[in-house]
């Protein structure tokens, strides 16, 4: 087996200050070198939080980590100074939803990709260029030469998105961070940009962690599925296992919520109730209170993790008496 | 509930009778212009809503969809008279917004939700008095309007004795957007215009509130508009969808027709752009390149030529009209049935070379 490109091991994130949130709660996460991993769940479930610890990018005074976080076999809880600033940017970079938190508003767009080859990378200012002009080339920036002494605020809403890509790997890093970086696009450019990133994540063979609510983007990007709800993971396996035989209560509910193929007029099946507030850590099942399923045992302690295959694992009691039941 | 109780804000009675469309819209414009430098000057034009024209029939639901800055919400706009028309005629069951019906009465017969639902509610206002808000500025009483306001959380389904004291920030966002529903029935409105109502919402929540919706529709009789990027939403709600490109309509018809044919090409790429539900059958080639075109200064002829593999000359030249689409006119069918499209590929003798010859 190769050495995980990301191991996370019982990873909990829990906020301070005018409201306690335990935001990630014992969290377990691996990711093999080249491999392209969708996180879906929906709004609030550590999605973000996750990909902000990997990148440390939360307040440290207000946030209390614990457990494990290995990139590339770099302890990732440890680094500081120097080393952290050569892990962001080198081993890992990011591409959030709005390309204006990644890029800077006074730098042209070829400045900027300059700056950080020649600070990660050592290069002189004029190999640093011709480096900016090939990655507005590779991701189909229109006349390339012209845009690299363009301002970010002159750009369309797509092509801010290509240009905060070509910078996140302009460095070649192992791992890409994405969080929800088409949401906010229009579709028709949303596909283009998801089949940019499919092509680059080939070309480079770069781990990717992509995050999304989107399970039809989760489709097209990804090669595997984990689906967060209340800060963990309760359910992965490949794209295709997770999408055609879902064995988590939430991950039906969810592929039942996407309409997909939904008869007109038929109601909906939809999860009834909202998401826990997670002002104290899960004592039992999170999903319990929304559950069809639920009895006695999920009220009073953490579901086992359920292994139906090989690379699948399942948060849920029933996990196993459903393939059982097969 | 009896209509006496809930008097002065009574529904609208139905005036036209059945046959009437709710809403006819014609040729509606509308343009903003674009001020910059220190003295404002105008520097040019967007054209939000470029004469578009279509109807709402009663009782359906007419799904809007299209890209960013088509003008969907501008159009949601002028419908419920939030913007003034620079030109066109707005006509609600039978009277024309101007000379035969008031824009407060216009008001009182369309509300609109919104997609935010957080900007939407004042963060000051108990969520009764919010809902209770708009009836009292029509001239209901405080009792009366309470009454209503924990009678509609009811039906939203937000039990009034837990809910009604909350303020908007105790609350989640699928609660909020109940919320804003019930402000928008509070009016007794006859349209519903929903813009990007449930898009905000996570996928198992936005569930709740389309059974919801389909709830209050079927109760109050309402007619819906609605708004959403969800292609797969739309599909689901809507009885006829319209699709908008850069301020005009290019394709109109009952939802299954539309779905299945999608006769203009913008449409056909639209339903491309969605993403693949089947991991075995991924999407390979984007079905459009670019981004769309500014609206400030949009395309000549067919606004969709600079970015549609099926451009000719006459395109750039010619704007098409909307044209039925061949294959489904049967006879005498009614307006609300039609299914058209404005593409010169849809008009015999239009000079395009996928048209075929003279009419
Ligand atoms: N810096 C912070 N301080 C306090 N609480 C935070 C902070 N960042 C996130 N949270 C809380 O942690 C929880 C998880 O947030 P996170 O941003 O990871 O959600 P998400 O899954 O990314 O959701 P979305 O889909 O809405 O982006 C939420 O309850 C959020 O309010
Ligand atoms: N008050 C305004 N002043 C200037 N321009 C405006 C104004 N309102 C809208 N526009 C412009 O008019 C065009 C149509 O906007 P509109 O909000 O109707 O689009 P939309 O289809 O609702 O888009 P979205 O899907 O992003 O909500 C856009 O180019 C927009 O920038
Ligand atoms: S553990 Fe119990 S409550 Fe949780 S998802 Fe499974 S059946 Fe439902
Ligand atoms: S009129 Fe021409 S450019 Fe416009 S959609 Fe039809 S073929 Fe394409
Ligand atoms: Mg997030
Ligand atoms: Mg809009």
């Amino acid at each position: 087996m190769t050495k995980p490109l990301v191991d996370i091991r019982d990873l909990s994130v829990t906020f301070s200050g005018e409201r306690t949130v335990h935001a990630v709660n014992g969290l377990d996460l691996s990711l093999p070198p080249g491999e392209v991993l969708a996180i879906l769940g929906e709004s609030g479930s550590g999605k973000s939080v996750t990909l902000k610890t990997l990148l440390r990018l939360l307040p440290p005074r207000r946030t209390a980590i614990s457990g494990m976080i290995a990139v590339d076999g770099v302890d990732v809880l440890s680094l500081s100074g120097r080393r952290l600033a050569d892990y962001r940017g080198g081993t890992v970079s990011m591409v959030f939803q709005e390309p204006m938190l990644a890029l800077d508003p006074v730098y042209s767009i070829g400045d900027q990709i300059a700056e950080a080859v020649m600070r990660h990378e050592g290069l002189g200012r004029r190999a640093a260029m011709e480096r900016a002009l090939d990655m507005l080339t590779r991701v189909r920036i229109p006349s390339p030469e012209r845009r690299l002494k363009v301002f970010p605020h002159e750009m369309s809403g797509g092509m801010r998105q290509r240009a905060m890509i070509a910078l996140a790997l302009a460095c070649r890093p192992k791992l890409l961070l994405a969080d929800e970086p088409t949401t906010a696009l229009d579709a028709t450019v949303q596909i283009q940009i998801l089949l940019l990133l499919r092509e680059l994540q080939r070309e480079f063979g770069m781990g990717v962690i992509f995050v999304t609510h989107d399970i039809g983007v989760a489709v097209e990007v990804a090669d595997r599925i984990a689906v967060m709800y209340a800060g963990n993971v309760v359910e992965t396996g490949t794209v295709a296992e997770v999408i055609r035989d879902a064995r988590h209560p939430y991950t039906k509910g969810l592929l039942a919520a996407n309409l997909h193929g939904a008869v007109k007029g038929a109601r909906l099946e939809a999860i009834r109730g909202a998401p826990p507030a997670l002002e104290r850590p899960p004592e039992a099942c999170s999903f319990a209170p929304r559950c069809d399923f639920a009895d006695e045992r999920c009220r009073t302690a953490p579901p086992p993790m359920i292994v139906p295959g090989p690379g699948r694992r399942v948060a849920c009691v029933l996990a196993d008496r459903l393939e059982a039941a097969e | 509930m009896s209509a006496t109780d809930l008097a002065p804000v009574a529904p609208l009675p139905d005036r036209g009778g059945p046959q009437q469309p709710l809403v006819i819209a014609r040729d509606l414009r509308r343009h903003f212009p674009i001020r910059s430098g220190f003295f404002g000057r105008r520097t040019g034009t967007v054209h939000a809503v470029d004469g578009v024209s279509f109807e709402v029939v009663k009782g359906e639901t007419l799904g809007i969809v299209g890209e960013s800055g088509c003008g969907k919400s501008t159009t949601a706009r002028l419908l419920v008279g939030l913007i003034a028309l620079d030109e066109g005629d707005i006509i609600f069951d039978g009277d024309r917004l101007g000379d035969q019906l008031s824009l407060r009465e216009l008001r009182r017969g369309v509300q609109m939700v919104f997609q935010d639902s957080y900007a939407s509610l004042n963060p000051r206002l108990t969520i009764e008095d919010s809902i209770a808000f708009g009836p009292k500025v029509h001239g209901m009483g405080e009792g009366q309007a309470r009454r209503r306001a924990r009678e509609l959380l009811a039906s939203v389904g937000l039990e009034p004795a837990r809910f009604a004291g909350r303020y908007p920030h105790e609350l989640s966002g699928g609660q909020r957007q109940r919320v804003n529903i019930a402000r928008a029935l509070a009016m007794a409105p006859r349209l519903v215009i929903l813009d990007e109502a449930v898009s905000a919402l996570d996928k198992s929540v936005e569930a709740q509130v389309l059974n919801l919706l389909a709830d209050l529709k079927e109760e109050r009789d309402l007619t819906y508009v609605f708004i959403s990027h969800d292609l797969n939403v739309v599909r689901y709600i809507s009885d006829r969808v319209m699709v908008m490109y850069l301020g005009e309509v290019v394709e109109i018809g009952p939802a299954e027709a539309v779905y299945a044919r999608k006769a203009h090409p913008y449409t056909a790429a639209l339903f491309a752009a969605m993403p693949s539900m089947d991991p075995d059958a991924r999407t390979e080639e984007p079905p459009l390149a670019g981004d769309p075109p500014n609206p400030i200064d949009p395309p000549t002829g067919c606004r969709f030529h600079t970015r549609c593999r099926f451009a000719e000359a006459v395109c750039a030249a010619v704007k098409p009209a909307l044209a039925s689409v061949p294959g489904e006119a049967r006879g005498g069918e009614a307006r609300a049935e039609a299914h058209v499209a404005a593409c010169h590929m849809l008009v015999a003798g239009s000079g395009h070379s996928a048209a075929g010859g003279a009419a």
